[in-house]
Order: C-alpha cells, then sequence, then structure tokens
C-alpha cells in the first residue's frame, strides 16, 4: 500500500509539470505580454528596457525556468493591476472557494446518494424516474441562471436569505456561525446542483448494477438482513462514486467563476473574473496554476482512497 | 467428465419423512407487459435426510429456477409462485421476512455455479463466513472467526488462516468453490443446494469438488439437491436422478435405475449425447435435434414432442400421463405408460 502510494506520487511529477508548462505557455499564447504594461505611445527604446526588466528577451525554456524557479519557492509574480504579491491574494481567496466547494460537494453527494440509491434500487418505479428526472436537469441547468432565481426568490421575495456576499467584514470578519454561514447557502446550493445530478446518476447505474450481480443473491441466500446486503452494496458502490465525487470537487475548485460572480463570493473564481477582464497575466497564471494543482492533488486523494476502499486495484 | 467413482451412501440412510417436500409447484416470470414465461410447470420433488438428488437438464429447462424457489431467491416482484414448498418442515412460501432470512443459510444454503461471482469482490472471504456465522448463530467475531478456519481446513483449503484474509481475486477458481462451500455449510444447514457447482471450473478440479462434496454430504447427512446438465457428473454424485425439460420433471428414479433404463424420449437423448470414454474415434457426438420450447408459449401436450422422433398425433393433443413404471422410476411419457 505505501509502496503504491509512493509510486502514485511519482507518476504526479510529470503530470504536475506538463501543468506548469502550459501554464507558463498561456502568457506567450495571448500575444506579447508587454502589451498589458506598457502605454501605446512609449518608445522602442523604453519597450526594450521593460522587456529586459520583466526577462521577456530572454528564450522561453529559460524563461520558463527562472518562472519555475521563483513559482517554486511561492513567488508567483505581483498583479499587474494593484501590484501586490499574486500569492498573497490568492492566499486570501482559496480558502473561501475551498469553503464553498467543500460544502457544494457535500451536499451534492448527500442528495445524490440519497437520490441515486433510491432511484437504483426501486429501478423503473416512480422514484426512479423522478429521481433520474432530476438528475439529468442538475446537469443540464446553467447554474448562474439558477443563482439568480434562486437570489430572487430567496433573498428577494421571501428574504430568508442574504443575496451577495460574505457577511459583515467580508472575508476577513468570516466566522463559522449562522450569521455569517447563511451567506453560504445560497451559492453552495447553487453550486451543488450539477455535482448532485452527475453524482445521482452514478449512484443510480452503480447501485442496479451491482443489485444484478450474482453475490447479492448469494448474500440473500446466505440469510443477511437486507441491511447487511445493502451495506455490501454501498462498499461496492464506494470506489466508483468516490472517483466521480472528487472529480466533481475539482471541479467545483476551478469551475465557480460564474456562481462566485453572480454571488460576489471572494473566492479564486471571482478572482479569475476579475484578472480576465484586466488582463492581469501574472495574476491569472497564478490562479490556474494553483487550481491546476488541486486537482492533480484531489486526482492523487481519489486514487489512494479507491485503492483502499477497492481491494482488486491494490494488486500492482 | 471424469470417470473415476466416488463412493455413495445406500439409499436406506433416507429416512421416510421427506424433509424437502414440493408438491405442484408453477413458477412464472412477467417479463413483459403481456408476456408470462411459465419456468416452472407442476414440479413434485421428495427427498428423504440424508439423499442426493441430481436434477438434471438442458438451460432453460427450469432447474435452476426450482432451486431458487426452494429458499424463495428468485425476483420477488416479477414472480408468481404456487403450490407447496416444505423444507425442512418449514413451509417456504409462507415465511414472514425476518423468518426467511433466519430460513435461508441457516435451514437450506446454496452454492453457485461461478463463486467468482457469487462472492463479494471487495470483502474478505473469511469476513463473508465470519458475517454469516455471527448472523445465524450470535457468535462473537473470534468464534465465529475459529469456525470459518475449522471450516476451510474441512474443505481442505491449503494455510487456511493466510486465505482466510484473501478477497475473492487473490484465489483460484477451485480454491474459491472450496471457499463457497465452507460458507455454505457454515451454519449447519440441513439441506444444501448446489447450482452447476462444477461447471465453471476445470475438469480437474470438478472432479475435486465433487469428491469434497460427496464426502461433507456423507459426513453430516446432508440433504443435497445437484442442479447439473452433466448426466456424468449426476451419477457421480446422486442416489436419484430427476430429468427436467420445459419446466417439468419427465423422468426420475434411482440413478442405476435411469441410466440403465430410461423410457423417456429426452432421456434416452441425453444419455446418448454424453461424450462418453468409449466413444467410437472419428464418430460425431450425438445431439438432440431443435431447441427448448418457448417458455413464453408452450403448445398444448408434450413439450417435447417438436424435438421426439417418437412423436405421434396423440402427444400433441394432451398432456402425457405420468407413470410408475418400476418402483421409484416414475416417467411422463405416453409410450412409456399406456
Amino acid at each position: 500500500m505505501l509502496r503504491y502510494i509512493l509510486i502514485r506520487l511519482l507518476y504526479t511529477i510529470p503530470i504536475a509539470l506538463g501543468v506548469t508548462i502550459f501554464v507558463f505557455a498561456l502568457i506567450h499564447l495571448s500575444g506579447d505580454p508587454l502589451n498589458a504594461v506598457v502605454a501605446p505611445d512609449a518608445t522602442a527604446e523604453m519597450v526594450a528596457k521593460l522587456r529586459a526588466a520583466y526577462g521577456f528577451d530572454k528564450p522561453l525554456p529559460v524563461q520558463y525556468l527562472i518562472w519555475l524557479g521563483k513559482a517554486l519557492q511561492g513567488d508567483l509574480g505581483n498583479s499587474i493591476v494593484n501590484s501586490r504579491p499574486v500569492l498573497d491574494t490568492l492566499l486570501a481567496a482559496v480558502p473561501n472557494t475551498l469553503m464553498l466547494a467543500i460544502f457544494a460537494t457535500m451536499i451534492g453527494f448527500a442528495f445524490g446518494c440519497l437520490l441515486g440509491g433510491l432511484a437504483g434500487y426501486y429501478q423503473g418505479s416512480i422514484i426512479d424516474k423522478l429521481a433520474t428526472g432530476f438528475g439529468i436537469a442538475g446537469v443540464s441547468v446553467p447554474h448562474y441562471w439558477l443563482g439568480m432565481v434562486l437570489v430572487i426568490v430567496f433573498a428577494v421575495n421571501l428574504q430568508w436569505l442574504p443575496a451577495t456576499g460574505m457577511g459583515a467584514g467580508g472575508s476577513d470578519a468570516w466566522k463559522w456561525d449562522w450569521e455569517h454561514i447563511r451567506f453560504l447557502i445560497l451559492p453552495a446550493v447553487t453550486l451543488s446542483v450539477i455535482p448532485c445530478g452527475i453524482i445521482t446518476r452514478t449512484v443510480r447505474s452503480t447501485v442496479a448494477e451491482i443489485l444484478s450481480q450474482e453475490f447479492v443473491q448469494a448474500l440473500r441466500a446466505k440469510g443477511l438482513l437486507h441491511g447487511q446486503v445493502m451495506r455490501h452494496v454501498a462498499r461496492n458502490a464506494a470506489p466508483t462514486v468516490l472517483a466521480v465525487m472528487g472529480l466533481q470537487l475539482g471541479y467545483l475548485l476551478g469551475g465557480s467563476i460564474l456562481v462566485e460572480t453572480v454571488f460576489n463570493w471572494p473566492g479564486t473564481g471571482y478572482l479569475l473574473n476579475d484578472a480576465i477582464f484586466r488582463r492581469d497575466i501574472p495574476m491569472l497564471q497564478g490562479t490556474i496554476l494553483l487550481l491546476a494543482m488541486f486537482f492533480v492533488a484531489l486526482n492523487l486523494a481519489v486514487d489512494i482512497l479507491q485503492t483502499w476502499v477497492d481491494p482488486r486495484m491494490r494488486r500492482s | 467428465m471424469t470417470t473415476a467413482t466416488i463412493a455413495k451412501p445406500t439409499a436406506s440412510t433416507a429416512s421416510s419423512t421427506p424433509i424437502v417436500d414440493v408438491k405442484d409447484l408453477n413458477v412464472a416470470f412477467r417479463t413483459g407487459k403481456s408476456t408470462t414465461v411459465r419456468a416452472v410447470n407442476g414440479v413434485d420433488l421428495s427427498l428423504g435426510r440424508g439423499e442426493v438428488l441430481a436434477l438434471l437438464g438442458e438451460s432453460g429447462s427450469g432447474k435452476s429456477v426450482t432451486l431458487r424457489a426452494l429458499i424463495r431467491l428468485n425476483p420477488g416482484h416479477i414472480t408468481t409462485v404456487t403450490g407447496r414448498i416444505v423444507v425442512g418442515g418449514i413451509d417456504v412460501n409462507t415465511l414472514a421476512p425476518q423468518a426467511l432470512q433466519d430460513f435461508r443459510g441457516g435451514v437450506a444454503s446454496m452454492i453457485f455455479q461461478d463463486p467468482g461471482l457469487a462472492l463479494d469482490p471487495v470483502y474478505r472471504v473469511g469476513d463473508q463466513i465470519v458475517e454469516t456465522v455471527m448472523r445465524h448463530k450470535g457468535v462473537p467475531r473470534a468464534e465465529a472467526r475459529k469456525r470459518a478456519l475449522e471450516l476451510f481446513e474441512r474443505v481442505r483449503i491449503p494455510s487456511p488462516e493466510r486465505r482466510l484474509d484473501a478477497y475473492p481475486h487473490e484465489l483460484s477458481g477451485g480454491m474459491r468453490q472450496r471457499a463457497m462451500i465452507a460458507l455454505a455449510l457454515s451454519c449447519d444447514p440441513e439441506v444444501l443446494l448446489a447450482d452447476e457447482p462444477t461447471t465453471a471450473l476445470d475438469a480437474t478440479v470438478q472432479i475435486q469438488i465433487l469428491l469434497i462434496l460427496r464426502e461433507l454430504q456423507r459426513d453430516l447427512g446432508l440433504t443435497v439437491i445437484f442442479v447439473t446438465h452433466d448426466i456424468g457428473v449426476a451419477v457421480q454424485v446422486a442416489d436419484r436422478i430427476a430429468v427436467m425439460y420445459a419446466g417439468r420433471i419427465v423422468e426420475t428414479g434411482p440413478v442405476e435405475e435411469v441410466i440403465a433404463r430410461a423410457r423417456h424420449p429426452y432421456t434416452l437423448g441425453l444419455l446418448s449425447t454424453r461424450a462418453h470414454g468409449g466413444r467410437l474415434e472419428g464418430k460425431r457426438l450425438a445431439t438432440i435435434p431443435g431447441n427448448p420450447p418457448d417458455l413464453s408459449s408452450l403448445p398444448p401436450g408434450c413439450p417435447f414432442a417438436p424435438r421426439c422422433g417418437y412423436a405421434e398425433p396423440r402427444c400433441r393433443e394432451a398432456d402425457p400421463p405420468v407413470g410408475e413404471i418400476s418402483p421409484g422410476h416414475v416417467v411422463r411419457c405416453i409410450r412409456a405408460v399406456a
């Protein structure tokens, strides 16, 4: 097991390096990186000076290595917009996004497992059709639209929950009390709808498939109680569901741009949105790099967790 | 199949009150809005304690469905079962859910065709036995584990202590089936239902499994119903054979009697299709022409008539009569009885 984890860790190194190359290439894919900094009427001499100052006059591989070396030491450069270190801004935003994504995944996972489990168990029944319909709706609904509808219903009309932001004092004054958690509910519910739909469908098909296997009949044939049989089914479904859940959490970490923007939630998605519109390339680069690394780490965690749950995967 | 013979108990060990008593069993599956598959049509079975019956037939003859009906394992929502099923003095069809769960594994337990599919892949084999023992015997885990180890030794699994902690995929096919047998016998059932337990195994492993089953059956005084399509296997393990066709028993009797003096054309066909050691080199294997009938629309009369070389017009008019042609040898064929 330990050996497997070590090998799996080694495998992530080339993946992580690939990601850094891609992120680095982003600067040059979007045209001359100096365009964003240099005034349109700058002299050629001045442009050359700036080019040397940013290191853009060196060959690309050298630039990459310098950039990677700095990134490894935690230096992601300074924002073009406000000149503050990118890392500081990122570190302030990451907990907010994590909070939102984990909360949304938990909601999606709980409801997805419940609905999917019922649908798979009562395959072909009304419950199945309702849950499947909900699953499809969850995957297809554009969530920024859903977010706005939820704001209109629960914040504007019913006035049960706040519409946007993180509460008084913003992100710095966050506390785990009801006054603040209230602000988390609408964005988290909005964000949870897609993973909920996907997990519903995965759990449904996995449970239905497992129930049709002969070992379930064998479990009944040896006289196990209903609950005990279902525990076996859950253990068998766990690896697949875990993998899907891990991927969903990864998508939510990177993919909450729209929801964070709709709800003014000061997370990485919000930063990303801002950086795109202001052509703040170091900010963009840092954020994407961090989110991509999250995804890689999450995949690693899911793999290890899966191996731990499913003995058949432990062989190599 | 191999030709090794296995010692059998004498038929006299069977006592007079039947431990398995099935009367007029009918099982139908609703497979579509208006289609009903009549898988079992009026089966009678009666087994004395310690008796071994082989249910013989092709795929789709209803032998597995009959077996599963004995512990109500057929999918409940699409299955209609009528008739009387009494196993170990318990009326199976009227059991409440909780009592049914006590009955399964406790009074009657089952071995499946492919142990690779019948064992839970993500649980250790030892734990699968332990949970069953704990469930039925209400003993603590350590004691259940001791029982599992004892069973593994009994079915002759090498280094049993280590194998208890193995996952099913880490065992060979033969080893898995031994584990399955150990599991089935873990709670001292009176009746063992074996659903083609050697079909998925290599020929050399088959005989080992048959030997173990036979030995355990004799030592524990088990009553066994052994479903197979292999007449060679049936001859080796059983005291009695019941040949099934289209959900009916068409011929039944003591093994030697049925083998030597089969009267039903279907049994005769099965006997001649046997790939026997003494088969002449270069001679084609004999087969029974045609396919088993569609169980969702059975024709009137004898269901074997369309494939029967001896069929007469009256075979297609009415159900063939049932007659006992010698003690215990019962045949359902117009030619044998009338």
